[in-house]
């Protein structure tokens, strides 16, 4: 278990550093850092002066340590356009993309699983013809469509939600959170369906893809000779043993969420890290670039480590033994 | 207590219905242990899934009567027929690795389905599944109830499959091949407690299997079935010692026997009838530049496998497969190697093959060395030399090629025929000789049963020219009759083309009937090596004895053929 666990962190190191490299190379690589900073009017004299103040002349290998040192030290540099740090701009937009990824992940899950299994128990019924057709429309239309589409509905033509923003917010500590006010969630709602509808479906589709497949497996045949109660049957017998391909593809998926929340961010003006990115892109603003990329990879990393212990927890047969 | 009368079950399809099972009439008295035997699609166990109430959608019982004790099973709905499940009639499946809910400790799965048909606490369900576990032999069953079923041996997870079926006192238990996955030490063990079961606790089995051995070991009464229908039934010494119709007496015939060797089984349909003339196939195989038979000599062989790391700091302990293992195959004979799950049958026919490096020892083929692992190159003559047919023939055959390819790959991957054409007749005519028509070049091996399949596997053995056949429980997957056939074939071409063959099966009466020696494994160890007629006569170590001991056999009287 600790030399699973040690194994995972091991690699995970492996992957931020490549990720690391990545983000490096973009401030090597797009553009020339020193005339992003300067002026028309900079001399070449000064020009070359701040470039070995920045230490661009170093070699290669040495400023790739400096910079990964950096980042460890949570020193993520400041941004060419706001001259703001760039730790600051990330860590005020992280939760509102947080909270929008996991309010859209519960949607996703609480709708996605009970549907996935009663399509999966009546696979020839109307009502599951239904929604897998109606899930089809959801899968095969843009996210900013749908978006587009429920504000128009439910912002425009209703009137009852609001079409942009956070809404209310409430200060917790250094997070800023929409959670706690009914204008937050409200103004959350839209947004958490529109990037939520895509998971649902995989998830649902998922589910009941494995759920047939359990069902008819032997020992779900065996539990039914035997007349273990329904109930139990579909949940704790036949639910419970689909939950190790799931999880894989929704913890995949989270981190999708987190990353390419991007879209609806943008087309609901939710002021998250997708948005941020997005301006950065605009303006050419390379350290918050690469500090998302960072950011973003260490979320995924995360997830990971996370499904991968989620694993363990679900499926005894991967609990080998410590001691003897 | 059972009574079924005129069972038949359809299943309806797009050309009408298919009838399954018809006319089927069985009476199963408490305590008595009623036999279904028969060959694959012979319908037992849609008799087994109908009386539960457990037919596959969307088959139906179309007519017949279902009475357990006073209680129609066909007039109660569904709520009913799920209740009675379990409480009444309970069912064991074949293989214990499969039919356990791997997520759940024994205990919950005990404990929930007592209460699922009891009102009774929880502690004193699980007293109760404590002292079932115990008296089905499971030691220490107040501990061990609370692991996993993976914690346990395929054996054990089989009594707890038995006490899972045993624990809420059905009247009947249905047992569909509750023994084919287990070795024989374990399936002799799991018959005796079924036996046991029923003398004590006066609970009617219905015992569906396809090996005849085990229903003459324990059943009281028999039912014979084919096609659906039943072919012949009654007391068990009556059916199977004086059998009436020919279906049963052929059954019979090709049931291999422990006690003698034959040369031939009798097949009563044996399609491939030898005009003298030599065919073309024949000729080709014959006029190899290696016409010498070739022999394999094996000394002290060892494989070790890698542990499962567990620890940061410690080496895993590698485990090994094969412990120093040495026998020679003579030129030209057979060898039946004989062992039970685990103990390195198959590691061995690896190590052979070079798909497994050995960790020491050295391999001779007709006295040159024979490189091992990735030392073997691609080109090494032995890969052509050494064949290979495989356990299942329905994966072992690529089902996305035509017959014709799979057959000619080995003629053009060896360089034998470079003529296209030539290649497919004689792709043709080795069809033809391991008794299949040769219209099946063209088509795709799921148009093919499993004998079917097991021929083809042996032609494209054949193609290659080979001079040492390695055999994987070769017919463990085939009904009797077919594996009669499969064995004749093998001996056929064994003796027409002087072939050397490693014959690998855990059935040992079937290896009787084809081995000239005979090895014996046990967790990777020889336990005894001999000429086969030898050791069958008079074993020397004890686990052979034992083994011999263990296997269900026919009493003797009954041997009239």
């Amino acid at each position: 278990m600790v030399y699973f666990i040690f194994k995972r962190l091991a690699q995970s190191v492996f992957v931020m550093l490549a990720v690391a490299f990545l983000a490096f190379s973009l401030f090597r690589f797009v553009g020339d850092p020193v005339s992003q900073m300067t002026g028309v009017e900079t001399s070449v004299e000064d020009q070359e002066r701040l470039r070995e103040d920045l230490g661009l002349n170093d070699p290669f290998v040495l400023q790739f340590a400096r910079f990964t040192g950096n980042l460890l030290q949570g020193d993520f540099g400041f941004s060419y356009r706001t001259r703001q740090p760039v730790a600051e701009m990330i860590v005020t937009r992280i939760p509102a993309t947080l909270e929008l990824g996991i309010v859209a992940l519960l949607i996703s899950l609480f709708v996605g699983i009970p549907t996935g299994v009663y399509t999966a128990l009546r696979p020839r019924g109307f009502v599951t013809q239904t929604i897998l057709m109606t899930t089809l429309i959801g899968v095969s239309i843009p996210t900013f469509v749908i978006g587009i589409m429920l504000i128009f509905l439910f912002g425009v033509q209703l009137g009852w939600l609001p079409t942009f923003g956070r809404g209310g917010t409430v200060q917790l500590g250094g997070w800023e959170s929409s959670l706690f006010t009914v204008d937050g969630w409200r103004a959350l709602i839209l947004p958490a369906l529109t990037l939520g509808v895509y998971q649902l479906t995989l998830t649902m589709r998922l589910v009941r893809a494995e759920m047939m497949e359990v069902m008819r497996s032997d020992y779900i045949r065996f539990a039914t000779a035997r007349g273990v109660p329904m109930g139990r049957l579909y949940f704790r017998h036949a639910l419970a043993n689909t939950l190790v391909p799931v999880i894989t593809i929704v913890g995949l998926q989270f981190g999708g969420v987190i990353a390419f929340s991007i879209v609806t961010e943008s087309v609901f003006q939710w002021p998250g890290m997708g948005l941020l990115f997005l301006e950065s892109i605009r303006f050419v603003d390379i350290p918050v670039m690469g500090v998302y990329l960072v950011v973003i990879a260490f979320f995924f990393v995360l997830v990971n480590l996370i499904v991968d212990l989620l694993y363990v927890a679900i499926d005894p047969r991967l609990r080998i033994k410590d001691v003897s | 207590m059972l009574t079924v009368e005129n069972l038949t079950v359809k299943f309806p399809s797009r050309f009408g219905d298919i009838t399954a099972i018809e006319d089927v009439s069985l009476c199963i008295q408490p305590g008595e242990i009623h036999g279904l035997v028969g060959e694959s699609g012979a319908g037992k166990s849609t008799v087994g899934a109908a009386i539960i109430g457990l037919l596959q959608t969307p088959g139906y019982i179309a007519e017949g009567d279902l009475k357990l004790g006073d209680t129609d099973l066909r007039a109660l709905d569904p709520g009913e027929a799920h209740a009675l499940r379990g409480k009444r009639i309970s069912m064991i499946f074949q293989d214990p690795q499969t039919s356990l809910n791997p997520l759940m400790t024994v205990e919950d799965q005990l404990i929930e389905t007592i209460q699922a048909h009891e009102n009774i606490g929880t502690t004193a369900a699980r007293t109760r599944a404590i002292d079932l576990l115990e008296e089905i032999g499971i030691t220490g069953a107040a501990e061990r109830i609370k692991s996993y079923p993976h914690q346990f041996s395929g054996g054990m997870r089989q009594r707890v499959v038995i006490a899972l079926a045993l624990c809420t006192n059905p009247e009947l238990i249905i047992a569909d091949e509750p023994t084919t996955a287990l070795d024989v030490a374990v399936q002799s063990q799991v018959l005796d407690l079924i036996r046991t079961l029923a003398d004590t606790r006066k609970i009617g089995f219905i015992l569906i299997t396809h090996d005849i051995g085990v229903i003459a070991q324990i059943s009281d009464s028999v039912t014979v079935m084919r096609r659906g229908c039943v072919v012949e039934t009654g007391k068990t010494a009556q059916v199977l010692g004086a059998p009436q119709e020919s279906y049963t007496i052929g059954l019979m015939d090709a049931v291999p026997p422990l006690d003698r060797k034959l040369r031939r089984f009798r097949v009563p349909e044996e399609t491939h009838d030898s005009d003298g003339s030599v065919s073309r196939a024949e000729q080709w195989l014959l006029q190899g530049q290696q016409q010498s038979e070739i022999g394999l000599t094996i000394d002290a062989l060892q494989v070790q496998f890698p542990g499962v790391r567990t620890s940061l700091f410690r080496r895993p302990e590698p485990f090994t497969a094969l412990h120093s293992v040495s026998f020679e195959v003579k030129p030209g004979s057979i060898l039946g190697l004989v062992g039970e799950s685990g103990s390195g049958k198959s590691t061995l026919a690896k190590a052979i093959t070079g798909l497994v490096p050995p960790s020491g020892g050295e391999m001779k083929l007709g006295g040159d060395p024979l490189p091992t692992g990735k030392a073997r190159g691609r080109r090494h003559p032995s890969r052509q030399l050494i064949q290979m047919v495989f356990q299942d023939p329905y994966s072992s055959l690529n089902s996305r090629h035509r017959i014709g390819d799979i057959l000619s790959e080995p003629l053009w991957l060896y360089d034998l025929v470079q003529d296209k054409d030539e290649r497919r007749a004689l792709a043709a005519d080795m069809l033809d000789l391991v008794g299949m028509a040769p219209d099946a070049i063209d088509k795709y091996p799921h148009q093919f049963s499993g004998g079917q399949r097991q021929r083809i596997a042996v032609a494209r053995a054949l193609l290659a020219r080979p001079r040492f056949l390695i055999c994987d429980e070769p017919t463990s997957a085939l009904d009797v009759s077919i594996q009669a056939e499969i064995l004749n074939l093998l001996k056929d071409l064994q003796e027409k083309f002087g072939l050397t063959i490693l014959f690998i099966s855990h059935n040992l009466a079937v290896v009787r009937q084809m081995a000239d020696d005979m090895v014996v494994l046990r967790h990777g160890r020889i336990e005894e090596f001999g000429p086969s007629e030898v050791l069958f006569e008079t074993p020397q170590a004890s686990y052979t004895q034992k083994l011999l001991e263990l296997t269900p056999v026919m009493p003797k009287e009954w041997n009239s053929a």
